[in-house]
């Protein structure tokens, strides 16, 4: 179950836009919901929509298919709330490159295997206008090597060491680490004094 | 770091491994579930098709969308997502084989008051369930934490949580209680003196002759509101008191099995030369009856104290004390007493227990509501309900002009349609009162002890109770 992520590989999708916060990346209503399987289709609910709820040209109405998310500063600030990344994955993102992202954003990210990385403003435009103008070309977003790979070139970006380790190494994922642990969390359990052992 | 406390010596029990990330694998010992937080979780186990790893440590009720009118009960619940938050807890419960108290069981109620009644929650366990006030069952020296849904997830699929130890600080409470003042009141006074922020990164210890002197009920009162004051966790070093709660309860062993379990708690409990990361001490001796004036459980003071003015703070308690004079209509220098109320709301995982009924019962006989307000009692349990009404004490709620509920969570939190409206001023025995949190954000909460809610709901206005012949 343990799996090692290097690096993603796809179309990009550029959403603009400084302090987008994760009550706008998923509307607080759709929070009632007694599941995530439905979180993709609200990501970015209100903001593809217009008054009338007509769909707008939102890049999530437009960029069918992409998994490369390109955005600007402090990401996914406000609510710690999980169902964010939860709703950005379920709508198909694997990978987000940002000029820099929310701390708990960011941890929530990691927990479900999706690297975040930074470059400077200028990189950041110069790849959403790339990706405006070709939308169907392929983006390579290196964890390993930390860079972005696009229009046959590469550009440098900034991977969070804790972040690199856990996603090269198959870290990332706390609830598959412990669940190999399954016999020795059994062997612990029968030795308390409140647990009949088997 | 601190060492030979119960925190630590549970903690080190518990421990599985030490993961990647610098935290603990921990096995956790008991995890209560409710309808809110546990469905998408079991729907993240479905997906990587995994089972409920324990199943047998692990118990479910119902508590915060449940309605507690009892004409509203029947099923399916008007509410269309309350009945289908319930469906899912009923099915993901029966598929996994995990104990169920639903509405039909008769012992249906808010988890943090089912787990110590039917004796599931011991000392030395680590408990977790989907709820920031599971601190409560530290009352039972147990290492009792709230956690997200993705750790629901966790504690499902491996029995345990990633978890960070946090630092210790023995909370000494020294001195006597005055008639009229409760273990509620000692709460809102550490509170009031350690702040909001106060605990973050600690788990608390409660000790002291005051804490010594406490009931089971009193002590999870005072446990249940250390989140309130920002740390994770908070216990007390089990006693014969603990020992007595829980014997012949039914989830309690008996005979050997017993014994040999009580030999193990005082085993546990801290031991004398332990040492805490932080010690402070709070003097509970001449403690006034406590009032919040504000927005969080902090802006405390005694009944018969002033309230304070936002010139007495700096900084961020500065503002939250301006945001608090205007929210609340108060004006400081003058004390609570008299400040007029419209609804009276006793019950919550803080003071919905048997002992919280019948102090507020002493106060109540005799007299009637004011006719101006809205007076709700709420059970915290159908079995704190069932005995209640064995001992008479609803029929004197009853006499008195209080609605007499079934359990749940009710207007805690206002889940389950129970709601202030406007404006309203709410005299409350529950834990929070930031704004909106009863279901109307222009709503208006004082957080009390529940004699001090019976009081006002006899006064329609803040009262002390010690003017209330008899009180105790
Ligand atoms: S009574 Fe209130 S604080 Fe307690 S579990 Fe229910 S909603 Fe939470």
């Amino acid at each position: 179950m343990v799996r090692s992520i290097t690096r993603v590989t796809g179309t990009g999708i550029p959403v603009r836009g400084d302090d987008i916060d994760t009550d706008q990346i998923v509307p607080a209503r759709f929070l009632k919901e007694i599941t995530f399987d439905d979180m993709g289709e609200y990501a970015f609910y209100d903001a593809r929509r217009d008054d009338e709820g007509n769909l707008n040209d939102h890049p999530f109405n437009e960029y069918h298919g992409a998994n490369i998310l390109v955005v600007n500063d402090n990401f996914g600030c406000g609510s710690s709330r999980e169902h964010a990344p939860q709703a950005l994955m379920r709508w198909g993102i694997r990978a987000i490159v940002g000029e820099s992202f929310a701390e708990i954003f960011r941890d929530n990210c990691k927990s479900l295997g999706i690297p975040t990385v930074t470059a400077d403003t200028d990189t950041v435009d110069r790849l959403q206008s790339f990706i405006e103008s070709n939308p169907e070309a392929g983006i390579e977003v290196d964890i390993e090597e930390e860079r972005v790979v696009y229009d046959g070139s590469e550009v440098g970006a900034g991977v969070d060491p804790s972040m690199k380790e856990a996603l090269v190494e198959g870290k990332w994922d706390t609830t598959a680490l412990m669940y190999q642990n399954l016999p020795e969390t059994r062997k612990v359990a029968n030795e308390l004094p409140y647990i009949d052992a088997e | 770091m601190s060492s030979g406390t119960l925190y630590d010596k549970v903690w080190d029990r518990h421990k599985v491994a030490d993961l990647p990330d610098g935290r603990d694998q921990l096995f956790i010992g008991l995890h209560l579930m409710h309808e809110v937080t546990s469905p998408q979780a079991f729907g993240m186990l479905r997906e990587r098709d995994i089972d409920v790893a324990f199943p047998e440590r692990t118990l479910a009720t119902t508590d915060h969308i449940i309605p507690t009118d009892p004409a509203e009960r029947d099923r399916p619940f008007e509410d269309e997502q309350a009945e289908t938050m319930l469906q899912a807890l009923e099915s993901n419960v029966e598929e996994a084989g995990i104990d169920f108290y639903g509405l039909e069981s008769g012992k249906q109620g808010i988890a943090h008051v089912v787990g110590p009644e039917l004796g599931a929650t011991q000392p030395g366990q680590t408990i977790v369930c989907g709820d920031s006030h599971t601190s409560t069952h530290g009352a039972f020296g147990a290492v009792a934490m709230g956690i997200g849904t993705s750790q629901i997830r966790d504690v499902l699929a491996t029995g345990c949580i990633a978890a960070e130890k946090m630092d210790v600080r023995r909370v000494e409470v020294t001195g006597e209680l005055s008639d009229g003042v409760a273990p509620k009141d000692v709460i809102l006074h550490i509170i009031g003196q350690l702040g909001v922020d106060g605990g973050v990164g600690h788990v608390y210890e409660y000790g002291g002759e005051a804490i010594e002197a406490m009931d089971m009920e009193g002590r999870l009162s005072v446990c249940n509101m250390s989140i309130e004051g920002g740390a994770r966790a908070g216990y007390v070093n089990p006693d014969q008191t603990t020992y007595d709660y829980l014997e012949g309860r039914q989830y309690a062993p008996e005979g050997d099995e017993w014994n040999r379990l009580v030999a193990d708690w005082e085993t546990i409990s801290s031991d004398p030369d332990a040492e805490y990361d932080d010690v402070v001490t709070v003097d509970a001796d001449g403690l006034d009856p406590m009032v919040t004036w504000g927005i969080n459980p902090g802006q405390v003071t005694g009944i018969t104290e002033p309230i304070p003015s936002p010139d007495d703070f700096d900084g961020k308690d500065r503002k939250n004390a301006e945001d608090a004079v205007e929210h609340m209509e108060i004006t400081p220098g003058e004390t609570m007493e008299g400040y007029e109320v419209d609804v009276a709301f006793l019950g919550t995982c803080t003071n919905g227990r048997v002992s919280d009924f019948r102090r507020a019962a002493e106060i109540l006989e005799g007299n009637t509501v004011d006719e101006g307000v809205r007076a709700l009692a709420v059970p915290g349990s159908e079995t704190v309900r069932t005995r209640c009404e064995e001992e008479g004490i609803d029929q004197i709620f009853k006499d008195a002009g209080f609605q007499w509920r079934q359990a749940g969570c009710s207007m805690c939190l206002a889940m389950n349609g129970d709601s202030l409206e406007g404006d309203e001023v709410c005299a409350s025995s529950s834990n929070r009162n930031f704004i909106g949190r009863q279901g109307s954000k222009e709503g208006r909460t004082v957080l009390m002890s529940p004699a001090m809610v019976a009081a006002a709901a006899v006064e329609g206005e803040i009262a002390d109770v010690r003017s209330f012949g008899g009180a105790n």
